[in-house]
């Protein structure tokens, strides 16, 4: 195919910017060929073999600020749209491919350092290309006695994830939150360093957040406003130990009570990492009295056979870190708020002490819990997958809030068509604090009519959720206007302030134009 | 998502398609670039999707962990890793340079079987 240009640049000012850039950061961190730019169209797209996908013009490779700063002030004068990755691997939110065709992408991965980790006051400094795996490998090789927080896929970048506000498991598992102090390249070239990191010789950049004045950091998340070149992150200390404990309850209407006495565990922090809560039918192999049951029969049929089985109707699992005689407390009182259940049954899990050995650890089918990054969340779609996309909407940490949710979205399946679908039975998360995430696994197929069906159900989902007062967390870059714009209060008063800033800080609009439905002046009208 | 993946190797288990030890030591030990990018997938042990994925793409018929394999091209290898293949994306040459790729094929086509 052919490469496209960068929309309303000439091929001439195209050229003498590729030249330009390859005079900034060196001729072989150009990339122009389309044996080269082809590696940057997005794995998973949900436009396969579509006109409709998203695709490079070029990408750029640089190695440090400074040359951040060279390619951003270069893009400027042509106003060339950058599209910034980290390590590239936002897979299932659009890998490292632009919203914009004709982007160019702006590779941060061989900025890699680790600038400092601090085993004292637990924190690190890195760059972009960090990856948690990189990150992990460093502090084994150094017998540093901190854990990382890895999301599902172990190869992304910290400062990626973070930014996306991606989740984890153990109890740093709000990327975002967990993170201390940046370093941004404006669109005007200029550096900032947020929080403490404006004092010149700051000593409590990584261990004090806010600084002093307006505190920025959030506008940087999410959006396109800046290059983020440095992050800061609080590590947690390892711990003496894990324990992961189940709660299962009988009966379908259990699920108040028992989300009830979740919440109050959570945000007492008794319970500090992620928890699952899942309808126990969803899972376990097939079977065709439970199918038959699940289709035709009542609640109570379904109670009675979860019963028999000796499951229960809802199961919680929860972690625990910490010492070791700490967490046994800690599931014993769990184990006591949620005995108030009729019928509650418990049952002990996984039990580790830190450190393992590698032999161990190679046991464990996912260690991602352990604050050890992993790849083994790619099996989700079965041996043939060809990739994937989440469907991920906030809801109320209620019992109601998961009748509701589960019982809409399913209707939402059944009124398009497709009452089976991937939707039922994957489970609701804490990866955020005081509310429930559901993240819905869509298949993403080299086949257009499959991949158009599930855009259409996708869209469907997106509207019908904001029409409950639900909103998705985080999205691929093909659904980022429909979610935005359900965003509507006053107005779009929160969109229009965003535009504003948008303008002040980028009034070419070169940094990532639409991303999360940010759009800049010269490109907004078309989108709006 | 862990629930997953244990049934997922429990058909892989039912299916007899789990992969067999290593039957002989590695001659040439990994480079470091493949102990980055593709032993989280492709190595043994537990929860490997690309391990996964041969064992039930070739039933036993090749072995599942990729370092294992006799029957592995330099263009083979080449195309699987600059356009993918199943879940496995495309890697760009800022992760994993052409030289390295160049590494990746010789130890994986160390004990390539003559044609």
């Amino acid at each position: 195919m052919a490469r496209p240009l960068p929309p309303g640049v000439s091929q001439r000012n195209f050229s003498d910017a590729l030249r330009q850039f390859e005079a900034a950061i060196g001729k072989e961190w150009v990339f122009s060929s389309d044996e080269d730019v082809d590696l940057y169209r997005d794995a998973y797209s949900p436009f396969w073999h579509e006109d409709e996908e998203r695709i490079p013009s070029a990408a750029v490779a640089p190695d440090s600020v400074e040359q951040v700063q060279q390619v951003v002030r270069i893009a400027s004068k042509y106003k060339i749209p950058l599209w910034t990755i980290s390590t590239g691997k936002n897979l299932g939110y659009g890998g490292s491919a632009p919203n914009v065709t004709g982007s160019v992408v702006l590779d941060l991965k061989r900025m890699n350092r680790i600038l400092e980790v601090n085993e004292k006051n637990h924190y690190a400094l890195v760059e972009p290309g960090v990856s948690y795996f990189d990150l992990y490998r460093h502090i084994q090789e150094k017998g540093l006695k901190v854990w990382i927080d890895p999301p599902d896929p172990g190869w992304g970048s910290l400062v990626g994830n973070a930014l996306e506000r991606g989740g984890g498991y153990t109890p740093m598992r709000d990327h975002f939150d967990a993170h201390c102090g940046m370093e941004v390249v404006l669109a005007s070239g200029d550096v900032v360093r947020t929080g403490m990191g404006a004092l010149p010789n700051a000593k409590t950049w990584q261990q004090y957040k806010y600084g002093f004045g307006p505190y920025v950091d959030g506008i940087f998340s999410q959006s396109n406003f800046g290059v983020v070149t440095k992050m800061g992150f609080w590590l947690y200390p390892q711990p003496e130990a894990y324990f992961s404990g189940t709660v299962m309850v009988p009966k379908h209407d259990d699920i108040h009570a028992l989300v009830e006495t979740l919440a109050q565990l959570l945000n007492s922090g008794i319970v500090q990492g992620t928890t699952s809560v899942l309808n126990t039918a969803s899972f376990g192999p097939p079977d065709p009295e439970l199918a038959r049951i699940r289709v035709g029969s009542s609640t109570t049929d379904l109670e009675r056979y979860m019963a028999q089985k000796g499951l229960g109707y809802w199961t919680v699992d929860l972690p625990f870190y910490g010492p070791a005689k700490v967490v046994a407390a800690q599931w014993e009182h769990a184990k006591e708020k949620f005995s108030t259940i009729p019928g509650a049954q418990f049952r002990d899990g996984a039990s580790y002490r830190f450190p393992l050995s590698p032999a161990d650890l190679d046991k464990i089918p996912n260690p991602v819990p352990l604050g050890v990054p992993s790849l083994t969340t790619f099996a989700i779609g079965g041996p043939f997958s060809q990739g994937h996309m989440w469907f991920s909407p906030i809801i109320p940490m209620t019992g109601d809030a998961v009748i509701e949710a589960t019982r809409v979205f399913e209707q939402v399946y059944k009124d398009l068509g497709n009452p089976t679908g991937a939707l039922p039975g994957l489970p609701i998360w804490s990866f955020f604090a005081r509310a429930f995430v559901i993240i819905y696994f869509f298949p993403v197929e080299h086949d257009i009519e499959k991949n158009r069906r599930n855009r259409e159900i996708f869209r469907q989902l997106v509207k019908v959720a904001a029409q409950h007062g639900w909103g998705e967390y985080r999205t691929h870059t093909a659904f980022m206007d429909d979610i935005a714009s359900a965003y509507t209060f006053n107005n779009r008063a929160l969109w229009r302030l965003h535009e504003t800033l948008k303008d002040a800080l980028d009034p070419d609009g070169i940094l990532a134009p639409g991303k999360n439905g940010v759009w800049p002046k010269r490109l907004r009208k078309a989108n709006a | 998502m862990k629930e997953k993946t244990v049934l997922f190797v429990l058909i892989a288990l039912a299916l007899g398609a789990w992969p067999a030890a290593a039957q002989t030591p590695a001659p040439n030990a990994a480079p470091q670039v493949y102990d980055k990018w593709c032993t989280p997938c492709h190595g043994s042990g537990e929860g490997k999707p690309g391990t996964i994925s041969a064992a039930a793409l070739y039933k036993g018929s090749k072995p599942a962990v990729l370092a294992e394999r006799t029957d592995l091209t330099p263009t083979g290898i080449r195309t699987v890793v600059r356009t993918g293949m199943f879940v496995m994306p495309r890697f760009r040459k800022t992760e994993v340079s052409d030289t390295e790729l160049d590494a990746i094929i010789a130890y994986l086509t160390r004990n390539a079987s003559p044609k």
